[in-house]
């Protein structure tokens, strides 16, 4: 048999780091790069006596998630302890949720390509729990030492049911679990700073087999190509294994990435036993219904729902819809442009899309801090569509406004970026042109036809760009014959 | 008299007519401390100067014509496993020998807030597990009534020092018994309250779900006066409750007379030694004749409220203590080279027997495989147990028992058998495990001298009603009776 006779099975399961004010159990501020130590206090680090405090803002924030992925909201659950020893965990319990999650049997819509194929991946919980500490090694001392900051940090962990069936999958549904998050304003979804993790559960089993294997776990993956590498390796490690006449041990591993392959962490013989019991230092979280509701209408429009709508209502493509969906102050001014209409919405798309965002990210700024409205948009827009000034010319009033509280025509009339349109004025220089590049003209008679752009280019060059492209280019063949 | 053997009562009246100083007071205290503790040994820190300092500023305080209130110049001493910052907290336990915290429990900033001089903390069994102080790192604390014998436990330390004249106030914790025992074993006045009323916020934790702070004192109206001031919602711990309370000094006097007043057969076992129980059949005689009403009541599940507890208390426990590995603070063992032996050698050193012996029972108890077969059900005893009262005080206003089996025993007796250690928590346990406020009151005392102790439980929230029947019991007997001779 071959690699093509099986079926890989997937499960995620993604931690995310809420961005509350403070932390989960203390009123530690909840941020990240503090000097080492220095954002931690008596009881996110379990000092003797101390208790946890349960901030109510982590109960909102995940409850958020649950409702956009469609869940069951507990709205009385419990917290428990889950037990092991490690270093960065000072209380050597993590307090976690056990067998009654905050939110279960949720769903979301994932879409899969650009044709806008979709496909249902099951999540089977979220639940809150705190973060443990981060181990520091350097070379430079011996051991190990421990910074606390991250301790107490709010998480959610949501669990996708085995639905997912390639690394592909498994990278959409991650790009929409994150941008969920991203839209809820609930976490700031940075990799790098190790606010959103997930470990990948894997097995394989062959094409038609209604029956899962043997899956193994996987830690360590730290970004989402990082999952993608990860599960196409431990698929084909799996199908190795088998194709051998093996058989797979439920085991968990540690992906590393630099070396693109994993490792056995530990087997299933010496999983650890984490004695789960609830935890007694905290009432039973019990949230009222009017307040389940209330977060529920808290929910904006999703990003899956509103890329559909991009695309279908404003007829842009999936690229142009999906990079619009990626920000959400693009998403904002796009969508005032389309409600107050008059100009073609592909347009307005490119414009945001592209040179909006390139002038964004060299000045490292944000739409909220440039002087662009949709009115100043949706009037250069027509301009170009009238006619009135060239794209070149809009890039330059687009510039202007993008700082200085202006309109585009007054831009467009300080800077006499006007398009001339007038025959009579496009005529005499077209005459010109022609007169002063004999040999092009000659080249264009006998054959090179490519000759003409640069005729075009050298009348735009004469009128600073105000030229109408497209009637000097009528004008030009006219007078070549 | 001296001012060490007055009550909290006393003192605060002579402070008031300037009959006396705080420091005066203070003063006599520490002298006290120096003259018996040689032999007592309650102590396993003492602060002298900082009962001084808080006593000068009371006394100008005084000289200023300030109003006091009633715990200021009072001087007091806490259990050492009750968070004080800057002064080493130990739990008894070599693992916290050099444990210095950086912050003090609630009940602590409360007793600062009142200007309540703190003499020092007191020794008790490691992690405040036993019941005779022998678990303590550090030292045997003899019981006042005769030093061959133990004080009980935990808080033996806070119940000896107060039979001893060594404090006038003390903070006990109570887990399943270690505030009443000791207080019955030293004949001293100790009472567990509601779960929920008093803050555990800086207690360090045995078990959360169970663990109440608790006043100790020689007279109930003391121990009413020191329950007033540590009782109260904190917002540190979310398992206090948010309730207004109604006052209690100098509103206990309204005696027993048409109380009705429940005896549950189950508390009077072969379990319990005779003399004991013919002291506390003695005593409730005595309330009936002062007009309470005696009815029979049940408790049928009592027989298994210590199998109950101590699979509670021991899984919570484990989990409790398992942050002390050597990493962070306290004992850390210099053997050993990987993560593993460091934090094996770290806890097979730092920590004694019984609290071995706990954490492992507790992590049994919790493993997947055993969690339903243990801990479920005895949760779900749990629940029966709180019911099982809930109908007993349909028929009754407080309940009288025995405080413990027996009397205090000698150093060693118990030491080899656990269970019999922990049977000396039979009638004391109940009451934690369904989160009810109880009282020991001295009631009588056996062939030998040695005080025996009347339990008194009551409705969740009814220490008013509890602290007035002791408050009778104590009236009965005499008042508060002096000091023992010591030695």
């Amino acid at each position: 048999m071959s690699k093509t006779d099986y079926e890989m099975v997937v499960g995620l399961e993604v931690h995310a780091e809420l961005s509350t004010d403070t932390k989960i159990y203390c009123s530690c501020k909840n941020s990240f790069g503090s000097e080492v130590n220095s954002n931690c206090c008596e009881v996110c680090t379990g000092m003797p006596g101390t208790l946890p405090t349960l901030n109510r803002k982590v109960v909102d924030y995940a409850i958020k998630m649950g409702h956009a992925l469609h869940c069951k909201i507990n709205n009385v659950c419990k917290q428990d302890r889950k037990n092991y020893f490690y270093p960065d965990l000072p209380k050597a319990y993590q307090i976690s949720q056990f067998d009654i999650p905050l939110c279960e049997h949720g769903y979301v819509d994932v879409i899969l390509d650009e044709e806008c194929h979709q496909k249902r991946i099951g999540v089977t919980r979220i639940h809150i729990e705190e973060d443990a500490g981060k181990l520091i090694h350097d070379d430079s001392f011996s051991g190990s030492l421990v910074d606390f900051n991250r301790c107490g940090v709010p998480l959610i962990e949501i669990v996708s049911e085995p639905d997912l069936r390639s690394p592909q999958e498994a990278k959409a549904y991650l790009d929409t679990i994150r941008s969920i998050l991203q839209y809820l304003d609930i976490s700031d979804c940075k990799m790098q700073e190790g606010s959103i993790r997930c470990d990948v559960n894997v097995s394989v089993r062959k094409c038609g087999s209604g029956e899962f294997g043997t899956r193994c776990e996987m830690k360590n993956v730290n970004s989402f190509s990082g999952a993608m590498r990860a599960i196409e390796y431990e698929a084909n490690r799996q199908i190795e294994v088998l194709e051998s006449g093996g058989t797979i041990t439920q085991e968990t591993r540690r992906w590393d990435d630099h070396r693109g392959q994993n490792f056995l962490l530990r087997s299933k013989e010496d999983a650890q036993d984490y004695r789960y019991f609830p935890e007694p230092d905290l009432l039973t979280i019990v949230v009222p219904e009017e307040r389940v509701q209330q977060l529920r209408e808290e929910i904006p429009e999703l990003p899956g729902e509103k890329l559909l709508r991009y695309v279908k209502d404003f007829g842009l493509p999936y690229f142009d819809a999906n990079l619009l969906c990626e920000s959400g102050e693009k998403r904002a001014l796009f969508e005032e442009i389309a409600a107050k209409g008059g100009i073609d919405l592909k347009a307005a798309a490119n414009w945001l899309n592209g040179d909006i965002t390139r002038i964004l990210n060299e000045k490292n700024k944000t739409l909220a801090e440039s002087s662009l409205s949709a009115d100043k948009l949706i009037g250069m827009i027509s301009m170009i569509e009238q006619g009135t000034i060239s794209n070149t010319a809009a890039k330059t009033v687009l510039e202007e406004m993008f700082w200085q509280d202006k309109e585009p025509s007054e831009i467009v009339e300080e800077r006499g970026l006007g398009q001339i349109n007038d025959d009579s004025a496009l005529q005499a220089i077209v005459g010109d042109v022609l007169q002063k590049n004999e040999k092009v003209v000659m080249d264009y008679k006998n054959g090179k036809t490519n000759a003409l752009g640069f005729l075009v280019g050298q009348c735009m060059r004469a009128t600073k760009g105000q030229g109408n492209p497209a009637a000097l280019r009528e004008l030009l063949l006219k007078q070549l014959g | 008299m001296q001012l060490y053997e007055k009550t909290a009562g006393e003192l605060h009246d002579m402070l008031r007519k300037k009959d006396c100083s705080a420091s005066e007071a203070v003063e006599s205290l520490i002298e006290r401390i120096d003259a018996v503790e040689g032999k007592v040994h309650a102590y396993l820190t003492k602060t002298p100067e900082l009962a001084r300092e808080t006593a000068k500023k009371v006394d100008e305080r005084l000289a200023a014509g300030e109003e006091l209130s009633p715990l200021a110049g009072i001087p007091i001493a806490i259990k050492d496993n009750i968070c004080t910052k800057g002064v080493r907290t130990t739990c008894a336990s070599k693992m916290l020998e050099n444990f210095v915290p950086p912050y003090s429990a609630t009940v602590v900033h409360k007793l600062e807030h009142a200007g309540t001089p703190v003499l020092g903390k007191l020794n008790l069994d490691e992690f405040a597990m036993g019941s005779s102080c022998e678990n303590s790192h550090f030292q045997n604390t003899a019981n006042p009534h005769d030093l061959g014998r133990v004080p009980g436990g935990s808080s033996g330390g806070s119940a000896a020092a107060l039979a001893a004249g060594e404090c006038t106030l003390a903070l006990g914790s109570d887990t399943g018994g270690s505030i009443r025992q000791p207080a019955s074993y030293c004949g001293v006045v100790g009472l567990k309250p509601t779960y929920g009323s008093v803050s555990r916020y800086g207690l360090v934790a045995f078990a959360s779900s169970l663990d109440q702070i608790g006043p100790m004192g020689r007279s109930v109206e003391d121990v009413a006066l020191l329950y007033e001031a540590i009782r109260g919602m904190d917002e540190r711990d979310l398992t206090s409750a948010q309730r207004e309370y109604e006052p209690l000094h100098g509103q206990l006097d309204g005696g027993v007379r048409g109380m009705r007043l429940g005896v549950p057969e189950e508390y009077f076992g072969p379990g319990v030694e005779d003399e004991v129980k013919e002291a506390v059949r003695a005593q409730i005689g005595e309330l009936e004749r002062s007009g309470a009403v005696i009815v029979p009541v049940s408790l049928p599940s009592t027989g298994y409220a210590l199998s109950a507890y101590y699979i509670i208390s021991s899984a919570e426990a484990s989990s409790n203590l398992a942050r002390y590995d050597g990493v962070k603070y306290g004992y850390r063992s210099e053997n050993g080279s990987s993560l593993e032996e460091l934090y094996l050698n770290t806890r097979s050193e730092g920590f004694g027997d019984e609290v071995k012996r706990r954490i492992m029972l507790g992590t049994f108890v919790l493993s997947s495989g055993y969690f339903d077969a243990y801990y479920k059900r005895a949760k779900i005893l749990q629940g029966r147990i709180g019911q099982e009262f809930a109908s007993a005080f349909d028929a009754c206003d407080a309940i009288l028992t025995p405080t413990a089996p027996d009397t205090a025993f000698r150093f060693g007796e118990h030491t080899a058998d656990p269970l019999k250690m922990y049977a000396s928590d039979i009638c004391t346990v109940t009451v934690n495990i369904a989160g009810l406020p109880a009282v020991s009151v001295p009631c009588g005392k056996d062939k030998n001298g040695l005080p025996i102790g009347m339990q008194i439980i009551g409705r969740k929230f009814s220490e008013k009603t509890i602290l007035t029947v002791a408050k009778a019991v104590e009236t009965l007997r005499g008042g508060y009776h002096s000091l023992p001779q010591i030695g």
